[in-house]
């Protein structure tokens, strides 16, 4: 991904006749190429409680595949430069998810030459090259389908091949090599565990925030004069940083837990699942009654003028008009709330709540990057899941509304 | 029969209908006039109770309308507004449904009205029925509008400054289906507008609201030749008043009957000042006149339109 990139890029602009039709991917080729070269693709630790040592792409990879990768890499820029139509859009993007299982394969490879030359303590991490380049042609795909105008079921079609490539990859042990590959195998029995729990606590949070938030937004909606105390409450707890607002649970939920033992013995007490939900709970409301009050308050006044002057009644007027109507900015707002509660939920293994920030702290705890990455990234793959999914569902309903 | 008696509204304090008593004919079209800030459209708001008044009284067919249930009242009232406010998530055939639904018809006779109402409002009904609002151009939704207001057949329509928002072309086209479906229908109906044309044009009955305040009443042409106040005077055009005069007067009204002239005749329904727009363009000052037929039957004169 480096000779014949950067000159056809200069061509292009020594030029001004020729039009650059593109001007996202030469700055995440630019990215990518100058990680690669002035950063480490993988590190290589002697332990694993040492930190390890960068190295190049090029002295760490087979020379076949850091060639396949400029290759690729040359090629992606001149279609998506060159010319401007779906078509070549495409092209771009198919490129581009190529280029996603080549850098994927890298790793793997280069993984494997480094530990089989160093003793059997030695661990070998992902290095910051590696991340600057997935992260580039991950973006590299997402231009190409935003630019081909993909629909919603070629963009699935697009996250289903990346992810079943992805997982037949771990299964044929193509990553077997990676230090954080030697993490999961150590905890494979806790990761399920972990990741059951991490998903219990965001659908238990998110569940209780619509149930509780939607009817206070609704009725913020219809006594305005409420708008201003609610607003004035949830934005205090917003603003209660994460380890605050769990470490300040704990005492109140402790007294409550030793003035009334049934309480303790369903489980709610200073540190655990209970005071977890309630953190939670707390800080998704904010977003749920917010995007709640947006949604009604948004609906076309000449619409409800009109339902209400056909002799709708108030109820009517809700569920026929008013929540259909505003269903896209709901469900905008339960995206935003549920990418939120996974990525809090994280913080919520300080308390005890378990999930996927346990092996977060634990790794940090131990030193181990390798480990942090272990929770993290599910909760990332998590996150984006989830942004995905609720995005497709919001744009499928907004063609149905749309005016 | 609609009768207002002494309604006042204020808001803040500050007046918005003040004292106003209005008695609209069965069959009649009313049209409340003013400029913007005048009242007029919360008064007519107040007719189907969405707008609450301090003190008065409004009777429909005797009836106060406090006596009857708001929901029950609006089902029984047609309703079109400037913004149209069509259900964007529902089709046409959905939209003008919505008072039958509400009623609870039977599917067949909703079924059959819609497609009535869009005969009615010259839209074919199979090519319609299935589309949505934003499939529609702005004529094409207005005349929804207004094929939902008359859905169930309501005794009163009540539409405020319905073709406000559309280009001139089709708000001619829309008044003149509003004027056939009054003639056709015979129904009260009761309008809000501020241009003077229009309600020139529509009315058999006009109020002019000044700040809360019934400034005159009474038929069109009553009001051109009679302007009761200065403001009324303004209002309707002052100088220019004889031209809209001459457009609320027929042909029929000053023809020689008998007499003969050449060329194309002009219709005895035709007003006078189509009479006076055809002389400037043809360079003469006597036109053939005939009937609906196309029979000429006599001759309409430039020093009749002055008499």
């Amino acid at each position: 991904m480096s000779g014949p990139a950067v000159p056809a890029f200069r061509a292009a602009a020594r030029f001004p006749a020729i039009r650059l039709y593109n001007h996202v991917v030469p700055v995440l080729i630019s990215a990518a190429v100058i990680a690669a070269t002035a950063c480490g693709f993988i590190s290589v630790a002697p332990n694993r409680l040492v930190s390890g040592e960068p190295v190049a792409l090029w002295l760490a990879a087979d020379p076949r595949v850091t060639a396949a990768l400029a290759v690729l890499g040359a090629a992606l820029l001149t279609t998506a430069v060159a010319t401007s139509n779906r078509a070549a859009h495409f092209v771009s993007a198919g490129i581009a998810v190529s280029l996603v299982f080549l850098v994927l394969a890298a790793a793997g490879q280069a993984a494997h030459a480094q530990a089989g030359s160093a003793s059997k303590l030695a661990r070998v991490s992902l290095g910051a090259a590696f991340w600057v380049m997935l992260g580039a042609a991950g973006l590299a795909v997402l231009d190409g389908l935003q630019r081909a105008r993909a629909g919603i079921l070629v963009q699935l079609a697009a996250v289903i091949v990346i992810g079943a490539g992805f997982a037949a990859m771990i299964e044929a042990g193509a990553f077997d090599a990676l230090s954080l590959t030697h993490e999961y195998r150590t905890r494979e029995a806790q990761f399920a565990g972990a990741l059951t729990r991490h998903v219990e606590l965001v659908l238990a949070s998110v569940g209780v925030a619509v149930i509780a938030g939607f009817p206070l937004g609704v009725a913020a909606v219809r006594r305005p004069g409420w708008q201003g105390p609610v607003f004035a409450v949830l934005n205090l707890l917003q603003t209660i940083p994460s380890i605050a607002l769990f470490g300040l649970l704990i005492v109140p939920l402790s007294a409550v837990a030793s003035a009334f033992p049934s309480f303790a013995a369903v489980g709610i007490g200073g540190i655990g699942v209970a005071p977890a939900l309630i953190a939670l709970v707390l800080y998704a409301l904010l977003p749920v009654v917010r995007s709640t009050v947006a949604g009604l308050s948004g609906v076309d006044r000449g619409v409800v003028d009109a339902a209400r002057g056909m002799g709708m009644r108030q109820r009517q007027r809700f569920w026929q008009v008013e929540l259909p109507l505003s269903a896209p900015v709901l469900l905008a707002g339960l995206r935003i709330v549920t990418v939120q509660a996974i990525g809090l939920a994280v913080v919520a293994a300080l308390i005890g709540a378990g999930g996927l920030g346990s092996f977060v702290f634990q790794g940090l705890g131990q030193y181990a990057a390798d480990l942090v990455l272990l929770g993290a990234l599910p909760a990332i793959a998590l996150a984006l899941a989830a942004d995905f999914l609720l995005q497709s569902a919001t744009a499928l309903l907004g063609r149905r509304v749309a005016r | 029969m609609i009768e207002l008696e002494h309604i006042s509204k204020r808001y803040d304090g500050r007046p918005v209908v003040d004292d106003l008593s209005l008695t609209v004919p069965d069959g009649a079209f009313c049209i409340l006039l003013g400029p913007s800030g005048c009242g007029k459209s919360t008064t007519l708001r107040m007719i189907n109770r969405l707008v609450p008044f301090d003190s008065g009284a409004i009777r429909i067919a005797g009836e106060d309308i406090r006596d009857v249930p708001e929901e029950a009242l609006r089902r029984r009232i047609g309703y079109a507004i400037q913004s149209i406010g069509l259900f964007p998530h529902w089709t046409v055939e959905d939209n003008i449904a919505t008072v039958p639904r509400l009623l609870n018809w039977p599917g067949r006779r909703i079924r059959d009205r819609v497609a009535e109402l869009l005969e009615l409002l010259r839209l074919d009904p199979e090519s319609y029925r299935r589309k949505y609002p934003h499939q529609l151009s702005g004529g094409e939704q207005q005349r929804i509008g207004v094929a939902r207001a008359l859905a169930a057949d309501p005794e009163l329509l009540l539409m405020d400054e319905p073709f406000g928002a559309v280009d001139p072309i089709t708000r001619d086209a829309l008044q003149n289906e509003i004027a056939r479906i009054h003639a056709a229908t015979k129904k009260t109906i009761v309008f809000v507008t501020h241009d003077i044309e229009e309600a020139l044009r529509l009315a058999t009955v006009i109020a002019i609201l000044e700040r809360g305040r019934l400034a005159q009443w009474g038929a069109p042409i009553d009001i051109v030749e009679h302007p009761a106040s200065a403001f009324v005077r303004d209002f309707v055009g002052g100088e220019g008043s004889g031209l809209k005069l001459l457009g609320l007067r027929k042909i029929a009204e000053r023809m020689r009957p008998g007499e003969s002239a050449v060329g194309v005749p002009l219709s005895a329904d035709a007003s006078l000042r189509d009479a006076l727009a055809v002389m400037t363009e043809r360079h003469t000052d006597r036109l053939p006149v005939a009937d609906a037929s196309g029979r000429a039957i006599g001759i309409i004169m430039l020093a009749d339109l002055v008499r």
